[in-house]
């Protein structure tokens, strides 16, 4: 059933290849700018739960950084839909549906996991070094696994390019700034922390900014990851049907 | 080889093909002939799994297109009418990727890879980036592709279209080379000249439909071997005749501008739609 998934990682892992340092450098913009603007400039007197704004900032970035890279995964899929045709490659070979959503969101995850390469790298420029265990790399992961998961299924109904831009900013883009990255989520209303809470970035946050200071925890957040991963990348595998048309 | 029995496919409203039925046997050269529109790669595309049929069966090599959907893919390769190569990758990698696809071990891939590119004269560039190629060569590598994981039916959707008559020739002689190593061979074409030199068999589709089917000869023999295109008050018409000498004796007693010419298909699918090959009413 899964046969055939390596074909479609290793398909991306030569164009992540080809491209990483040009991939490496525009990874490397935004969090540089957040880190000067918000965690040195803005944030230097600031101090949030006894860390400093930069210690605090840094997981968040993490986090928000493996979400949209992962979440970048639909923009290569629709560039290789609509523009370059080579999703037909893909759909007249022996794979199933199962083995290349796998491949694909295999490929969403190793993005992620490269971008959050370079945000410690960052952190360390800035003098921050986080507390790396399993559990900051599980919470990564499952967080990849979300929005890889995501992309995919997003890729597979949008009908074109621009359509799958809108959706990246009416999704990915509130989330990111609203998914506990730049601020604790318990410093807004009631109401708003209960909204908050259903987004599955505010979990990722929590989860491995608890990591990365050496905290346990809550194992509740990692359950979400997960279950919003799995509900994601079945409905994602179904997807691949009505792109057939 | 290629078994279709009454296929059809809407979408919405439209009717892409209607009950579409034919046999095409092993190691044949068969091709599809019709203007845009018509329904052929509509046709490749259910048979390739691109795109799911309304009605009707579809078998490749005995396997059912839609219940034994992995097998039925395994016995085809498809080169389609837009370049579909990864731009990115070189010439070498977009077709390890086919054959890792097709679950190739690594020394069959690689050998097989290497006999391809030398078959289809591209292996000077093997480390070339698929962006870098010209046009012909693009092709040249889409039908090497194809062919890495050795399939039995290979189809060709508008192979030469865009291209020029130069590179179209050598693609012809390719296409003759392929089929004469025993690969069954569904081509689609609006160029009457390339279903004339390649087909064994020439199927005329327009509106989604089968209006006739046999070997380029007998579509055309009905009609004549010659023809002559009379011009008048902008106008043109075409008479047909069995012999060479009674055309020009027909030329004799015109005062017309006229061309003497063989009669070819897109004579016949004139005679037989009211129309020409490449769309034109008349």
């Amino acid at each position: 059933m899964l046969k055939g998934w390596s074909a479609v990682y290793y398909r991306e892992l030569l164009i992540l290849r080809r491209r990483l340092s040009r991939l490496l450098a525009s990874m490397s913009v935004s969090p540089l700018l957040y880190l000067i603007a918000f965690g040195y400039a803005m944030g230097n007197e600031v101090r949030i739960e006894g860390h400093t704004y930069m210690e605090f900032l840094i997981p968040g970035l993490t986090a928000m950084s493996s979400m949209t890279q992962s979440f970048a995964i639909a923009s290569e899929i629709n560039i290789s839909r609509f523009y370059w045709h080579i999703f037909e490659e893909f759909q007249s070979a022996p794979l199933s549906n199962i083995a290349y959503v796998t491949g694909e969101v295999l490929a969403g995850i190793t993005r992620a996991f490269v971008a959050v390469g370079v945000i410690l790298i960052l952190g360390l420029m800035f003098g921050v070094r986080l507390s790396c265990t399993p559990l900051f790399w599980l919470a990564i992961f499952l967080n990849s696994f979300v929005f890889a998961s995501l992309a995919v299924g997003m890729a597979m109904l949008v009908k074109s390019h621009a359509d799958q831009a809108m959706l990246t900013n009416f999704v990915i883009t509130p989330m990111a700034f609203l998914g506990g990255t730049f601020f604790p989520v318990d410093r807004l209303p009631a109401w708003a922390q209960k909204l908050l809470f259903l987004l599955p970035l505010t979990h990722a946050s929590d989860s491995i900014r608890a990591a990365a200071f050496g905290k346990q925890p809550h194992l509740f957040s990692y359950f979400v990851l997960l279950l919003t991963g799995m509900i994601f990348f079945f409905v994602s595998f179904h997807c691949v049907n009505r792109a057939r048309d | 080889m290629i078994r279709i029995e009454k296929l059809s496919k809407h979408y919405k409203n439209i009717h892409a093909l209607k009950k579409v039925s034919l046999h095409v046997p092993e190691g044949e050269l068969f091709a599809y002939l019709g203007p845009n529109g018509a329904g052929k790669t509509t046709t490749i595309r259910i048979l390739t799994g691109l795109t799911a049929l309304s009605s009707g069966d579809a078998y490749l090599n005995g396997f059912h297109i839609e219940k034994h959907t992995i097998d039925a893919k395994t016995q085809c390769g498809l080169v389609p009418q837009s370049v579909n190569l990864d731009q990115e990758l070189t010439v070498f990698e977009n077709l390890d990727v086919h054959g890792r696809l097709f679950r190739m071990p690594a020394v069959t891939r690689n050998t097989q890879i290497h006999k391809l590119l030398e078959y289809v004269d591209m292996d000077g560039r093997k480390d070339s980036l698929a962006k870098h190629l010209s046009g012909g060569m693009k092709r040249r590598v889409m039908i090497a592709r194809a062919l890495v994981h050795s399939p039995r039916i290979l189809f060709l959707d508008e192979p030469t279209v865009g291209l020029d008559a130069g590179i179209r020739r050598r693609i012809w002689a390719l296409i003759k080379k392929i089929q004469q190593n025993g690969t069954t061979i569904f081509l689609t074409t609006h160029y009457i000249e390339e279903a004339e030199f390649l087909a064994n068999r020439v199927a005329f589709l327009d509106e989604g439909r089968i209006v006739a089917a046999d070997t380029p000869q007998n579509l055309m023999s009905h009609l004549g071997l010659w023809a002559i295109d009379r011009f008048a008050d902008d106008t043109m018409e075409a008479v047909y005749f069995q012999t060479r000498k009674e055309a020009n004796e027909y030329v004799t007693r015109q005062e017309e501008c006229f061309t003497l010419r063989r009669v070819n298909l897109e004579d016949a699918f004139l005679a037989l739609t009211g129309k020409k090959v490449k769309g034109q009413q008349c």
